[in-house]
């Protein structure tokens, strides 16, 4: 049971109401310059890319087993149940290891600020918890973003591939990549020329690849311990030995010469 | 007491006043204002070399100590506590620059209270924690010696043994972990630097950068306090350092060429030159010119090596946090004046600090034995022109 978005890059019309949505939502500034960004940042979540009359957005993806989430040291990133990826700014002391983990990274600072927080799309969890859907997906005039289960999100895309394949890259991206992720896009062209690249992307959840070492610290620290107090036991034993043996051979000796002298 | 102004001095001056300006900007402006950081390059030189290297080259406390302690080489046993200085010094620096790093410095305890096992840098945070206190607790006979506590003083003599399994084990976790903290990014970091055996590396390296930081200190203070240099302690740290060195590139280069990443090594890209500076510095030329007997029982040789040697490791750490992760950017980043200086004061802090308390503190062994002499005025002055030549030419052989 965890909500998904869909977002449906041929039928985006590039009016940008997702992201003035977004804004409002979040209590960001919007105006005719932050519409013009193309990128994400800490005042902008979400962005419609625009390439000839082609649209993407890019927003935060919600991974099912983020990275960002795995490596904050704070767990000021969590993923919940719902399907929102959220962050705890108390928490948060600034390490900016989730920035540096994220396979899209996602997450942005306030470079600017004496005193900043991690910025990203958090997928709205208070309207999800009330029932209502994200504020992006209530934005869209069209339906490109539609917000849903993520099964059915997942059939649903397929089924429009399946319907239309002249019209889509046969691809669902987010089922598989990292694990898979919360939101999920189809696109009319290659998701290279969007920069999302897709030969790069394991199929494997990022946290893996981390947790595979992590695991064997549990083990690895009494049996470190066991190794070096056995190394060490060794090394001095040798010592002693060879100690007790002078001492032996010592008292051998003088009692050899005491015995000479009685 | 008169105080002579030299050009050292001087230099240090200047690194510390820009330090200070530096400072003040960082933490009335910001990180934006002061840095060259974004968020294409969320971490610039304070975590790439005040961090990893910082950690790396404060390496010697655990490696010297776990052979002197643990491998019973009773032969290094002079140049422990200097070694254990260079670290204890090394990890408050380390500690003091994560301040400058971090957006909310005042959070630096969050860990402790609010963890998440699954995060490497989590277990990075625990480990350094644990690890300056064992530091601390290391270096603390030295103090206590001095000022002649000696109740406590045998009550840290009887823990040393666990306190140095716990240094090691602590070191072998954070050391390896530094490396483990970049296996959660195979997209973007460049296959010359992103393999599943960064945390082997890193730990590797670590070791030989210990060894290598030991005899670059034993050197320098040979020099800089008129010491007669142990030269048969280096000689042995070379030898072990040859060692070290051929294990790492060997791994190295198998690595590579199991990944199938070798022949990239031979396309002319930005990635290849940094690549090839790091190889030859970590591998190829310490390698060779410590297979030569002349250079390993050379005091010239082994100095010339070991700066070779932590040259070469701080260029492979800086290539796993910057170089490697370029291309994915897309640009590059190059740290701002502000980030410099920063860095320059810790690296000068850190010669302070080792300079104040081999002044102040009984850190070489020969110095606390004939502590009557050195009550005597001109006890200190009178060893200065006793340079390292001299001694070369005794112990030549």
């Amino acid at each position: 049971m965890s909500k998904s978005l869909l977002y449906d890059a041929t039928m985006c019309i590039g009016c940008k109401q997702c992201e003035a949505g977004c804004a409002e939502q979040n209590r960001l500034p919007y105006n005719d310059q932050i519409a013009a960004e193309q990128v994400t940042s800490d005042h902008k979540f979400t962005t419609v890319v625009a390439k000839q009359e082609k649209y993407m957005r890019r927003l935060c993806m919600h991974c099912q087993d983020p990275a960002c989430a795995s490596v904050c040291p704070v767990a000021a990133l969590r993923k919940t149940p719902a399907g929102p990826v959220i962050y705890e700014e108390a928490r948060c002391m600034g390490c900016r290891y989730c920035m540096v983990a994220c396979p899209f990274a996602v997450p942005k600072y306030e470079w600017a600020k004496v005193l900043p927080k991690v910025q990203k799309c958090i997928m709205c969890p208070d309207r999800i918890a009330a029932g209502k859907q994200t504020a992006c997906a209530e934005a869209c005039p069209t339906g490109a973003t539609k917000f849903g289960e993520r099964d059915e999100l997942i059939r649903e895309a397929q089924e429009r591939i399946r319907a239309n394949p002249s019209n889509y890259v046969p691809h669902v991206f987010g089922v598989e990549e990292v694990g898979g992720t919360s939101v999920l896009m189809l696109s009319g062209i290659p998701f290279d020329q969007w920069n999302m690249r897709l030969s790069d992307l394991p199929s494997d959840p990022l946290p893996l690849y981390t947790y595979k070492v992590l695991s064997r610290i549990p083990d690895f620290i009494p049996l470190g311990g066991i190794v070096l107090g056995g190394v060490w036991w060794i090394t001095h034993r040798r010592d002693e030995v060879a100690e007790a043996e002078a001492a032996e051979q010592a008292s051998k000796e003088a009692g050899k010469k005491n015995g000479g002298a009685r | 007491m008169k105080f002579k102004f030299t050009f050292w001095k001087l230099v240090f001056a200047i690194i510390m006043v820009l330090g200070g300006y530096a400072t003040v900007i960082r933490f009335t402006q910001g990180l934006g204002a002061s840095t060259n950081m974004s968020d294409q390059y969320p971490w610039g030189i304070w975590i790439g070399f005040d961090v990893l290297c910082g950690v790396m080259l404060a390496a010697g406390g655990f490696t010297l100590t776990g052979a002197v302690h643990i491998l019973n080489v009773k032969r290094l046993e002079p140049i422990v506590r200097p070694t254990v200085l260079t670290a204890f010094a090394g990890y408050l620096l380390v500690s003091i620059a994560l301040m400058y790093d971090l957006g909310r410095p005042y959070r630096i305890w969050h860990p402790l209270v609010m963890r998440n096992p699954h995060s490497v840098m989590f277990e990075v945070a625990m480990c350094v924690m644990c690890y300056t206190t064992v530091l601390a607790l290391e270096f603390s006979p030295i103090v206590l010696e001095r000022f002649n506590l000696h109740k406590p003083l045998k009550f840290i003599k009887a823990a040393l043994i666990p306190l140095v399994i716990l240094g090691c084990i602590l070191s072998t976790l954070h050391q390896s972990s530094l490396g483990t903290m970049y296996l959660i990014m195979p997209e973007k970091l460049h296959p010359f630097w992103y393999s599943p055996l960064l945390p082997v590396f890193f730990f590797i390296s670590a070791i030989a950068v210990g060894l290598a930081m030991t005899i670059f200190e034993s050197s320098i203070s040979s020099r800089v306090f008129g010491r007669q240099l142990e030269l048969p302690i280096i000689q042995e740290l070379g030898r072990i350092l040859l060692v070290v060195l051929s294990v790492y590139a060997i791994l190295r280069f198998e690595d590579l060429y199991h990944r199938g990443v070798l022949h990239q090594a031979f396309i002319p890209q930005y990635e290849t030159y940094f690549f090839w500076l790091e190889i030859i510095m970590t591998a190829i030329a310490p390698i060779l010119l410590l297979s030569i007997r002349k250079v390993r029982m050379s005091p010239g040789g082994l100095y010339f090596c070991a700066v070779l040697t932590v040259l070469g490791f701080i260029t492979n750490r800086l290539n796993v946090s910057i170089t490697g992760l370029e291309h994915w950017v897309g640009r590059h980043y190059l740290p701002s004046w502000t980030e410099f200086s920063v860095t320059a004061s810790m690296v000068a802090g850190g010669f302070a600090l080792f300079g104040l308390a081999v002044k102040y503190l009984p850190i070489f062994e020969d110095e606390h034995e004939h502590k009557p002499r050195l009550s005597a005025p001109q006890a200190v002055e009178p060893a200065a022109p006793l340079s390292s030549t001299t001694v070369v030419t005794d112990a030549g052989d």
